[in-house]
């Protein structure tokens, strides 16, 4: 089977998982609409409809940071029951595989959300787009990969530490920020249509080099971490 | 290190004490190193703070450049000794563990010394910005990446004592490897982003330095990098002793589980 192939095997169990329960993608739904609404109201947003569009970007991101970190902490216990982490850890495919379908699969349901969350997004924050809007269909998944892609790396490396809920956002945070405030200024140029469009397409450029980079070193490293003793 | 060059162990309340034979070589170097560092300090010293000229505008504000220059720097330097370390010590994991120690030793010591140099150049920084700017912190580009320095090198060190006992350094190792990459990013990040912090010193849109201010300049840069590198020395030798005395007690715990009868 070539390496495609146990990536995709992977990615369908993972799938299939979530299909069966659907505990990430509900428990993340509810956390995002969560956040919009104690944001909404904190800050007021029908008064002030400049200020919401400019602070909106960081608020969708924020809530969507948070709601994958508990997504990725489950992800990765899924595996432990039963054993099964060490049998993939036995098994003749690449280690690698297993960590490209997890984060594929962490990918389609933070995207999955996105799409349920957005409308509601934009009705709640009665959010008229100034910029481009469709460049938001090219920042959205550049910026959800680059924090899904970490955080299920991170999330393995965790996995045996103690008390792991608390240290998957202690070092997934900082090694994200430069990506958070790519994404997040990316977004909010195209919401407020204040910003270039050379600059946003400048953030755009630099977060899909962030995204390559940090793939290609995940991909590399994801065996040291699956057998690090 | 062979066995016979130990003194015997002895067990102390429950504790192992293990003692190690110092070499008296290195440690010579090592009070040599740190009296020199101490010398350079001093000369440095005198020349940011009493023989270089008041400067036009800032007057006598801008003698806290000179140490916060070289921290600045020093702390763009260790992150790499750090991934240089967590490098070697993937490599040797499998292939020679007794190396793969060192490697480790020597990552542990530049990631605390980083963290405490960027935390410095930060603190220097903010004590030159009230007064100049008026304002303690701005969430300028070089600020901003400077503290994701250090909060980069303090989730190192925090997975370092989170991480369960075993995996502890090939998983920080890895991590490393993420902060290293970081760093470039953040250098880069001088030219991608506006600023308000003075314009880099060095490179080809550098402001340079004017030639009375040189000397002190490159005495502090000088000193503090020596002062960076013996205490990077100081708390490998510590974390080496740490590792040995581990071996040592778990060689011990294993020489008991022998000798009960079976």
């Amino acid at each position: 089977m070539s390496y495609f192939g146990y990536v995709f095997d992977h990615l369908l169990k993972d799938l299939r998982l979530e299909w069966r329960s659907r505990d990430a993608i509900n428990g993340m739904l509810f956390f995002v609409l969560l956040v919009v609404v104690v944001f909404a109201i904190a800050f007021d947003p029908a008064g002030y409809p400049t200020v919401t569009r400019q602070i909106s970007g960081g608020i969708l991101w924020v809530g969507l940071l948070f709601a994958s970190m508990t997504a990725l902490n489950q992800s990765w216990s899924r595996e432990q029951r039963n054993q099964v982490l060490e049998a993939q850890r036995m098994a003749p495919s690449p280690a690698s595989a297993l960590f490209v379908g997890k984060a594929l699969a962490n990918m389609v349901f933070v995207l999955v959300v996105e799409a349920v969350l957005a409308p509601v997004f934009v009705v709640f924050f009665n959010l008229q787009v100034l910029g481009n809007g469709w460049l938001l269909a090219l920042i959205l998944p550049l910026g959800t990969w680059a924090l899904v892609v970490n955080g299920t790396f991170f999330a393995a490396l965790g996995l045996r530490a103690r008390n792991r809920e608390l240290l998957l956002p202690l070092i997934l945070l900082p090694l994200s920020l430069p990506a958070i405030l790519m994404m997040v200024q990316a977004t909010t140029g195209v919401l407020t249509g204040d910003l270039d469009p050379l600059q946003i397409r400048s953030w755009i450029t630099q977060l899909a080099g962030y995204d390559v980079i940090y793939t290609t070193v995940c991909v590399l490293l994801f065996e040291t971490v699956l057998n690090a003793e | 290190m062979p066995w016979d060059e130990r003194q015997p162990c002895a067990a102390v309340r429950g504790k192992i004490i293990v003692t190690v034979s110092r070499s008296p070589i290195l440690r010579n170097v090592a009070v040599i190193w740190l009296l020199a560092t101490v010398a350079v300090l001093v000369v440095g010293f005198r020349q940011a703070i009493f023989i270089a000229p008041p400067e036009e505008t800032m007057g006598n504000l801008h003698r806290i450049f000179y140490y916060h220059f070289a921290h600045a720097i020093l702390s763009l330097v260790f992150p790499y000794v750090n991934l240089g370390a967590s490098l070697a010590y993937l490599y040797w994991r499998r292939r020679d563990p007794l190396k793969a120690l060192n490697a480790d030793a020597l990552a542990v010591a530049s990631a605390e010394v980083t963290a405490l140099y960027a935390g410095i150049c930060l603190a220097t920084g903010m004590l030159w910005g009230k007064p100049a700017w008026g304002i303690w912190w701005a969430w300028d580009a070089r600020l901003t990446t400077e503290l994701l320095l250090f909060l980069l090198y303090v989730s190192y060190l925090l997975l370092r004592r989170f991480s369960p006992t075993g995996q502890t350094s090939a998983l920080s190792a890895v991590l490393a490897i993420f902060a290293g990459i970081d760093v470039p990013i953040v250098y880069m990040s001088i030219q991608w982003w506006r600023t308000q912090h003075p314009a880099p010193v060095f490179g080809p849109n550098g402001g340079g330095i004017a030639p009375q201010f040189v000397p002190a300049v490159l005495w502090n840069l000088a000193g503090w990098t020596m002062w960076g590198i013996f205490v990077i020395g100081f708390r490998y030798a510590m974390e080496r002793r740490r590792q040995l005395a581990e071996q040592e007690a778990a060689l011990m715990a294993l020489e008991a589980s022998l000798e009960t009868p079976q």
